[in-house]
């Protein structure tokens, strides 16, 4: 909300500087987001009054100008149009700064020689002022203006842009924030008069108002005033509306909102004379039931919204916007004004299903409290018969059918020693609340104060609300700076955080950039994943999505890492290996999604860095089933892979990641065609398991193995087989023999020598005895239990 | 017969500085100091001599041996340093030429800011917990004092699930704060809690340099009896002087979040202007870093912790907002559009 300075200093005196007070209001929960100084850069600019006009003898379109500035005259160049005799201007003489009217930057005014004539200063457009970009002519003062005065001292002001907190709807109003500036600075505040002359008969006699829901409606209060004129306000209330960021319009509608800003409670006048049978009605809107607002709009309306009727229609919808039958304009001669408390729950639903924030609405759905109107309407009555002449009928509606008093609250000094950690005196605490406004009563049985919120807050409801009150007058920094000295809660880490951090530690270590993709997607990209473009599981649907990039919830990374590996293609010809680790969105039924944590990885472009030590052979299958390896190598004891048959990826070039015979995850190559629907041009293969499925293989307890103390015996062996024998079954053969702790196979090979339809396949076997040092003659016999296994079970040959 | 001795030095001594390489020198130490030699000859008839001559001639053959064999160690060590010298000019290198690459692989700069709060937190005692990503509403907002006409839920916009809404715990929505892990927590565990729950978050807004439609947080929570205020500030001050330094002003103003009674703002002293005023902190020094407070009796009621007995603070902040203060990343979008020449960066 927009306040400004000279407003709020009608209400209470401020001696501390701008700054100064907005750094007090910030402090206590009013946050200053922003000020304007205007006039700040005024020095040495006055106020002048134009005493005569004449032609500059060499340009047509400038006039020479005599200003008098009160101790002396004198005489400038000046092109504007509006110069009139009589007017009063701001004068700018040498050396003040100003905003240039073309380039909007600020520069000193220097004497000047104007086509000949020599010009010391200038009348200021509000533009060279910096006040708006207006810059069609000089600013011409009212009338009353005083010649000789410093501008900042007539026109300067401090704009406030204060962000006000949702608890406190009273101090969306001038009146509001003075009431803090009083408790803080320990001012008192001025009310404002709001006594008028009465005359005319009863306002009972005039109109009458009838509360059909008072659970929508808490109260509504009336006035009546015949006899008005319609017209512009006067300069000083479009002033400060404008400051404010309000549009004038008419005096009337004008006062509404000028009330409004001062005191919190908006206000609206209906043209009396369009009000059928003189009886105002509360009611819901009937389903269906139209109206056409101020803004020339017809809304439909539905029974879960207010409106204010007469007897036939629908007059304005409560608290939103009112309807332009009964709109106050020029030929209205008498206003019915109307200070209502309206249901906030029910005026921000609608609100936002007509979507017409307002400034009445913004307070209402905050929850301002139905006392505000007594003075409100007082002073909005009290200012149409000042300004748009009239008189007020006697008395006001009043209706308000179940008045909530604020209840007193006990406040103990020991719950504030207890919640903020330090003791105030109950005098201390008595004199913050009283600054509130707060009613205190010193309690009888227990240490502390029963305290009644003042009839303007709506946010005080029990002893909580009454700490942060003291503790925010006295001020957060008074309050202690202590570390915790409870008892530690006992330590029992999610198993799954240190799992992902290992993880990620790990795959960084083996080259791998970490990144973060939103969870959100769309049905195109995850479509391109399948080489039929389906879509399996269906992801969730957003019921409000953004953009349709931004439509669902992911069902795997792939999409995501691919369109990354992708748009990094575009600029970088080194290797690229990626990684995420994050969640993924299964539905359930009738519960909230599955949420896996998902590891995912790419690898793709040359092995290593192009560097002048190695050649440059790209990646393939083997780099990313090793880096399985190693990563879960470190995390499980059971690793094993087999065949699989995932269809994005390649259906020879992929095998399932096993843990202790659980499927846990895939490693392979990109099936081309999905490769090609991401534009990817390299073979990219791909690494992904489901963390969540891993976590309980990796919580196994290690036990210490003793170090060998007899010497191993190390043999290499080379086979043929036949192609199809895979590597993992002699393997395993060779594994379970006796004796054998380790086998490596050092190579593969075809062709050549060998026959076709065979490979070689060597191994290098290592023996080791816990019990003592292997013979040759004991090595030879195992070797030969194992080639005479490996050729009967697979005919294999041993190679000479 | 010590004359003759040492004549046998000097002899020795000459030609052994004539040699340059290791088969001499063997023949020179058979020579003169081997099994066969005159010097070992000598030592070895002491006894014939007078006894007399015993004496003498057996300390100066002594004396002549040892002189001898440092004469040799000596040259042993002169013609090593010398083959040394000649092997080592031979293999010579570019020392300019770059190393052999390690992979380098890096983790993304939330993750890293993510793992850094946490450490802090850590010490301080606070474990590391979380919760769904898809929240139902209740979780989000009502457990929190944010009902659905609360005023705050239009500061948080919020994305809908499509999915028809459960009758007590409302409609599913992408979780548009962490505070919502603090919800469960009351809800599920019992005093003392201590705990920080980082999370993604979403928010049903336009994307810009300063708005993402998913972000990070962190939350934080402790529950006791006797947990106060000032045992907030310090928990915090703890944490800003840890992450932003020693030195940096930390700054405590009344706020308002429906879940906590008192509410607390913790700003820090601009990173940019230390606190004199400048673009990045709108003038004002300071820079808004976590809304915080009490927790509010209600919450902890619906928890079923009893506020007369228990107290307790809770906490939450952006995340990606700390990496951008501190490298001066001037657009939220970078770290989510994972361009690796932004990556490597950090």
């Amino acid at each position: 909300m927009k306040i400004s300075l000279k407003w709020l200093r009608e209400y209470v005196d401020i001696t501390l500087s701008p700054h100064e007070l907005a750094n007090r209001l910030t402090m206590a929960g009013t946050e200053t987001e922003g000020m304007q100084c205007i006039g700040e850069n005024w020095t040495g600019i006055t106020i002048g009054e134009i005493t005569d006009i004449n032609p500059h003898p060499n340009a047509d379109r400038l006039k020479l100008v005599t200003v008098n500035l009160g101790s002396e005259q004198t005489t400038v160049v000046c092109g504007a149009p509006n110069v009139r005799i009589g007017s009063k201007v701001a004068f700018a003489p040498v050396g003040a700064q100003l905003i240039d009217g073309h380039s909007g930057e600020p520069f000193r005014l220097k004497s000047a020689r104007i086509r000949g004539v020599t010009s010391n200063g200038m009348a200021c457009s509000e533009k060279e002022l910096g006040i708006s970009d207006s810059h069609e002519g000089i600013v011409i003062l009212p009338d009353e203006a005083p010649i000789g005065t410093p501008l900042a001292e007539y026109l300067g002001d401090v704009i406030y842009d204060l962000a006000i907190t949702a608890n406190r709807p009273d101090c969306l109003s001038v009146i509001g924030v003075a009431r803090e500036v009083a408790a803080l600075t320990g001012q008192e505040l001025h009310r404002p008069d709001t006594s008028y002359a009465e005359a005319g008969h009863p306002i009972e006699q005039q109109i009458s108002v009838e509360i059909a829901d008072p659970e929508l409606c808490s109260r509504y209060c009336a006035s009546l005033i015949t006899g008005i004129r319609v017209a512009a306000s006067p300069r000083w209330l479009q002033q400060r509306l404008l400051k404010c960021g309000m549009r004038p319009i008419s005096n009337i509608v004008d006062i509404t909102n000028y009330v409004m800003l001062e005191y919190g409670q908006p206000l609206h006048a209906f043209d009396y004379d369009q009000i059928q049978d003189r009886k105002i009605i509360v009611r819901r809107a009937a389903a269906g039931e139209k109206i056409t607002t101020l803004d020339g709009l017809e809304r439909t309306l539905s029974p879960d919204m207010l409106v204010i009727a007469d007897q036939k229609r629908a007059i304005a919808i409560a608290g939103i916007m009112g309807g332009i039958d009964s709109e106050v304009a020029d030929g209205t001669s008498s206003v019915l004004l109307e200070a209502a408390n309206f249901n906030p729950g029910s005026i921000h639903r609608t609100g936002s299903a007509l979507n017409m924030p307002s400034e009445a609405c913004n307070r209402f759905e905050r929850g301002i409290r139905p006392e505000l109107v007594d003075e409100a309407i007082r002073k909005a009555t009290k200012l149409i018969i000042e300004l748009a002449g009239g008189q007020a009928a006697k008395g006001l509606i009043d209706v308000y059918p179940n008045q909530q008093d604020q209840e007193p609250i006990l406040l103990t000094n020991e719950k504030i020693r207890g919640l903020l950690g330090i003791d105030f005196s109950t005098d201390r605490i008595v004199a913050a609340l009283t600054s509130l406004g707060f009613t205190c009563e010193i309690a009888t049985n227990s240490s502390g104060v029963r305290a009644t919120a003042p009839y303007w807050r709506s946010d005080i409801k029990q002893e909580v609300d009454l700490i942060e009150e003291v503790a925010r007058i006295i001020g957060y920094d008074k309050i202690p700076t202590t570390l915790l000295g409870t008892t530690l809660p006992s330590q029992s880490p999610e198993p799954m955080v240190k799992l992902k951090q290992m993880i990620r530690c790990h795959l960084r270590g083996y080259g791998f950039q970490e990144i973060v993709t939103y969870s959100l997607t769309s049905l195109e990209i995850l479509r391109k994943l399948l080489p039929d473009n389906s879509i399996e599981p269906t992801p969730i649907r957003m019921a409000n999505p953004m953009t349709a990039e931004q439509e669902y919830l992911r069902t795997n990374l792939r999409a995501n890492l691919l369109t990354t590996l992708y748009s990094n293609r575009k600029h970088e010809d080194d290797s690229i290996r990626i990684f995420e680790l994050g969640k993924v969105y299964l539905p359930r039924q009738n519960d909230l999604p599955d949420e896996p944590e998902i590891l995912c990885a790419l690898l793709n472009g040359p092995r290593q860095s192009k560097s002048w030590h190695e050649g440059d052979s790209p990646v393939d299958f083997y780099d990313a089933k090793g880096t399985v390896e190693s990563l879960l190598h470190n995390l499980v004891t059971n690793l094993d892979f087999e065949k699989s048959s995932d269809a994005s990826l390649h259906p020879n070039k992929q095998a399932a990641i096993l843990i202790d015979g659980n499927k846990a995850g895939i490693v392979g190559e990109l099936h081309p065609g999905v490769r090609e629907a991401f534009d990817i041009c390299e073979p990219t293969y791909l690494i992904e398991f489901n963390v969540t499925t891993l976590l309980p293989f990796t919580t196994g307890h290690k036990m210490f193995r003793p170090i060998p103390r007899f010497p191993a015996v190390v043999r290499d062996i080379a086979l043929t087989v036949d192609r199809e024998v895979p590597h993992h079954s002699i393997q395993s053969n060779i594994e379970g023999t006796h004796l054998v702790t380790k086998v490596t196979v050092f190579d593969v090979y075809s062709g050549g020598q060998i026959p076709g339809g065979k490979k070689s396949i060597a191994y290098r076997i290592t023996f080791q005895s816990p019990d003592h040092t292997l013979t040759d003659d004991e090595v030879d016999k195992v070797q030969k239990q194992i080639i005479d296994k490996l050729s009967r079970e697979l005919g294999a040959n041993l190679r000479s | 017969m010590i004359s003759r001795l040492e004549q046998l030095k000097l002899g020795a001594l000459k030609e052994l500085d004539l040699i340059t390489d290791a088969k001499e020198m063997e023949l020179w130490r058979v020579n003169y100091l081997g099994k066969k030699s005159e010097l070992t000859g000598i030592l070895r008839s002491l006894s014939s001599l007078a006894v007399e001559e015993r004496k003498p001639v057996g300390t100066a053959a002594n004396r002549i041996r040892t002189e001898l064999e440092n004469g040799l160690d000596q040259k042993k060590c002169a013609l090593r340093e010398i083959q040394l010298t000649a092997v080592t000019r031979e293999e010579d290198i570019d020392v300019t030429l770059p190393g052999r690459p390690l992979p380098t692989g890096r983790l993304h700069p939330i993750t890293k800011t993510i793992n850094e709060v946490c450490e802090i937190y850590n010490s301080m005692g606070f474990q590391v917990t979380s919760g769904p990503d898809v929240e139902w509403n209740y979780y989000n907002f009502e457990a929190l004092n944010i009902h659905d006409d609360h005023p705050a839920r239009d500061v948080m916009s919020t994305s809908w699930v499509d999915i028809e809404a459960d009758k007590d715990r409302g409609q599913m929505l992408l979780r548009t704060h962490t505070t919502s892990v603090t919800a469960r927590v009351i809800e599920s565990q019992n005093p003392p809690i201590r705990v920080v729950e980082p999370g993604r978050v979403y928010r049903y807004e336009a994307t810009d340099a300063t708005h993402t439609p998913m972000f990070h947080q962190i939350d934080g929570l402790a529950i006791d009896k006797g947990i106060t205020m000032a045992d907030l500030k310090g928990t915090l001050y703890e944490f800003a002087r840890r992450f932003f330094g020693e030195g940096r002003g930390v700054r405590f103003r009344c706020d308002y979040f429906p879940f906590v009674e008192p509410g607390v703002e913790m700003a820090i002293e601009c990173l940019v202007c230390n606190g004199r005023g400048c673009r990045l902190c709108g003038n004002t020094g300071w820079i808004e870093i976590l809304g915080a407070g009490m927790v509010h009796p209600r919450v902890l009621e619906r928890g079923n912790i009893d506020p007369e007995t228990y107290s307790g603070f809770a906490f939450g902040m952006g995340i990606d907002r700390l990496p951008m203060l501190r490298y001066g990343i001037d657009d939220i979008r970078l770290f989510y559009n994972n361009d690796l020449r932004f990556l490597s960066q950090f």
